[in-house]
């Protein structure tokens, strides 16, 4: 895809994950749309996965560690054909199989997420059963700086190194907030990228929200050979809608009625800046 | 009271026999795979690692970790094992078994050694009493707790083929083989050792044995126990319990754990909602850090013996 094309496609995703969360009442909108440009270039650009070979032992996997953003990564399984977009209307509704966090009762979903630090350690299994069967499956995992504090994910950093996984790639969506407030202030994880290469990886600061940025990053893995890669991806909480942006109250905010309509006006005049 | 056993062979910790069991369906199955937290001594399998190196995966101190590992490549088809001492396996990391193996159902195997107060004097940072009370509130898992040598090859054999998630529970004890081992072994159906219709003694892991010791003693006093090594606690053969129930004038509980939340209330739990008034005892250890002591002393001190449940038996009968 062209840069241009992957940009109206995340334009797309964010007036469909508003309109998702709008209806289901419940959300986790800023994350959702600081993470739209990351899991728009790994499904259309990177995956190698698809509704026809999702249970082929040769597939990319994908585990989303940051859960609660499912909204993001429904709307896009959605858009690559797993399931009918249609669906998303009962997203959090009364037996919906559409849970507020990823579950495989959902084709396209990988693994149970919600709770944080898990998808990490379960991509390092993932990753050294690859290994083991010579395989050249690639696993990734999207986790959210807020998650960063969790001690699972330092136990499974040293195991990726330790068995030299360059079959992992592990992405930050590293928006500098989490629920209580901004990250440094909840409790500090700086500097990032010195933590992480000391615990073995190859690291890589991109900006989150360039879609032709993370295509460049994820063309060049592994970083380096006989290691796992870390993509710190520098993004904006809220991205796309202004009065979303780096606001707090908008971690799990719902918008209403006008505060909706807002955003699609906006979303829809970024549309016609790029397609122009 | 020496109980007869029925067999020369036996007498090695159940614990042994899972190592030896695994190594050799791995030796034939390159999907088998242990996973340890520096674990692989207590667990006995260093011979493992030295024979199949390609089939361990060495995690460190990090049980979270471990499961989460083992998850992954559950996912990825392979027949997993994560192998760590029960203590820190079904605590520090229940969120990954509940999660990770139980709720994303990625049917591996998670097998807590040294279990129970095996660890002895060691204290209760080591000892799991917890373990079947919180596994049996996550849906989606086989707790299993084999009794003998001959269990544990068995339930090993099944869970290395299981399409669900299995916990499996031993202890270090050398144990005998408890019958002849002709009798069909499948998880959730309970193996009755012995039959009598005055009392039913239903135990599991390393108590079955003295409970064994205390119904030979208890018939040389006229009174006739049934015995059950009820190995599986989920799902509870309620089947023989219910004829059990029909059969006999008591029931006693036994098992190395919690008297909350384990083998005891599952059984409990059942009979009373089936309609059943029986006299009821649940032997385990009580809800306190335990004194201190070597295993045997341990579950001496509250009764976990023949004299002790012997003791229970004429008291409930009373
Ligand atoms: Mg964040």
């Amino acid at each position: 895809m062209t840069t241009t094309d992957l940009a109206i496609k995340s334009i797309q995703y964010r007036k469909k994950i508003l309109k998702y969360i709008l209806g289901a009442k419940a959300g986790h909108t800023g994350g959702s749309l600081s993470a739209t440009d990351i899991l728009n270039v790994l499904y259309n650009e990177v995956l190698n996965v698809s509704p026809g070979n999702f249970t082929s032992p040769d597939r990319d996997r994908y585990v989303q560690s940051k859960g609660h953003c499912v909204e993001a990564l429904y709307v896009v399984l959605a858009d690559k054909g797993f399931f009918p977009e249609t669906d998303l209307e009962t997203l959090c509704k009364y037996q919906s199989h559409y849970i507020g966090h990823p579950t495989r009762k959902i084709k396209g979903v990988e693994q149970n997420t919600g709770a944080l630090g898990h998808g990490l350690p379960i991509c390092v299994g993932m990753a050294i059963a690859g290994k083991k069967d010579k395989k050249d499956y690639r696993v990734f995992t999207l986790m959210g700086d807020g998650e960063l504090p969790e001690g699972s994910n330092w136990e499974a950093a040293l195991s990726a190194a330790h068995y030299k996984l360059d079959n992992l790639c592990a992405i930050v969506d590293k928006n500098g907030m989490q629920i209580t407030a901004t990250t440094s202030q909840v409790m500090n994880t700086d500097p990032l990228d010195e933590k992480w290469k000391a615990f073995g990886w190859a690291v890589r600061e991109v900006d989150g929200n360039d879609v032709a940025a993370l295509k460049d990053a994820f063309a060049a893995l592994p970083f380096e050979k006989g290691k796992p890669s870390l993509i710190i991806a520098k993004t904006v909480k809220g991205k796309g809608v202004s009065f979303m942006e780096n606001q707090l109250k908008w971690h799990h905010g719902v918008p209403n009625a006008e505060q909706y309509e807002q955003a699609q006006k906006e979303l829809d005049e970024k549309m016609k800046q790029v397609e122009s | 009271m020496a109980v007869e056993v029925k067999s020369d062979l036996g007498y090695k910790p159940n614990q042994d026999i899972f190592s030896e069991t695994l190594q050799r369906l791995a030796a034939n199955d390159r999907q088998i795979i242990a996973v340890t937290s520096d674990s692989r001594g207590s667990g006995k399998l260093v011979k493992f690692g030295q024979e199949l190196p390609d089939q361990i995966v060495e995690v460190g101190i990090a049980e979270q970790n471990l499961v989460g590992v083992a998850a992954g490549l559950a996912s990825c088809d392979k027949k997993v094992f994560a192998v760590s001492p029960a203590c820190f396996l079904t605590a520090r990391s229940l969120e990954q078994i509940k999660n990770d193996i139980c709720y994303s159902n990625n049917p591996a195997t998670v097998v807590g050694i040294s279990a129970g107060v095996s660890y002895g004097a060691l204290g209760s940072t080591h000892h799991s009493l917890h373990d079947f009370a919180v596994l049996r509130a996550i849906n989606n898992i086989i707790i299993v707790v084999p009794a003998d040598n001959y269990e544990t090859e068995k339930a090993t054999e099944l869970a290395a083929a299981s399409q669900i998630p299995v916990y499996l529970r031993f202890g270090k004890k050398p144990m005998p083989y408890l019958t002849d081992q002709k009798e069909e072994f499948v998880f959730g159906k309970g193996r009755v050792i012995t039959e009598g219709d005055d009392v039913a003694i239903i135990a599991n892991g390393e108590t079955v044995y003295p409970a064994l010791q205390a119904a030979a003693q208890l018939k040389e006093a006229g009174i006739n126990a049934t015995v059950v090594s009820m190995h599986t606690i989920k799902p509870l053969d309620t089947v023989l319990l219910s004829r059990l129930a029909d059969q006999c004038k008591a029931i006693i509980t036994v098992e190395e754990h919690s008297v909350n939340g384990g083998l005891g209330e599952a059984c409990a739990s059942f009979l009373l909602q089936q309609g059943y008034a029986k006299k009821f005892k649940i032997m385990g250890i009580p809800d306190e850090y335990t004194v201190t002591g070597s295993q045997v002393e341990i579950l001496n001190h509250y009764g976990i013996s023949e004299a002790g449940i012997a003791e229970e038996v004429r008291e409930l009968l009373k």
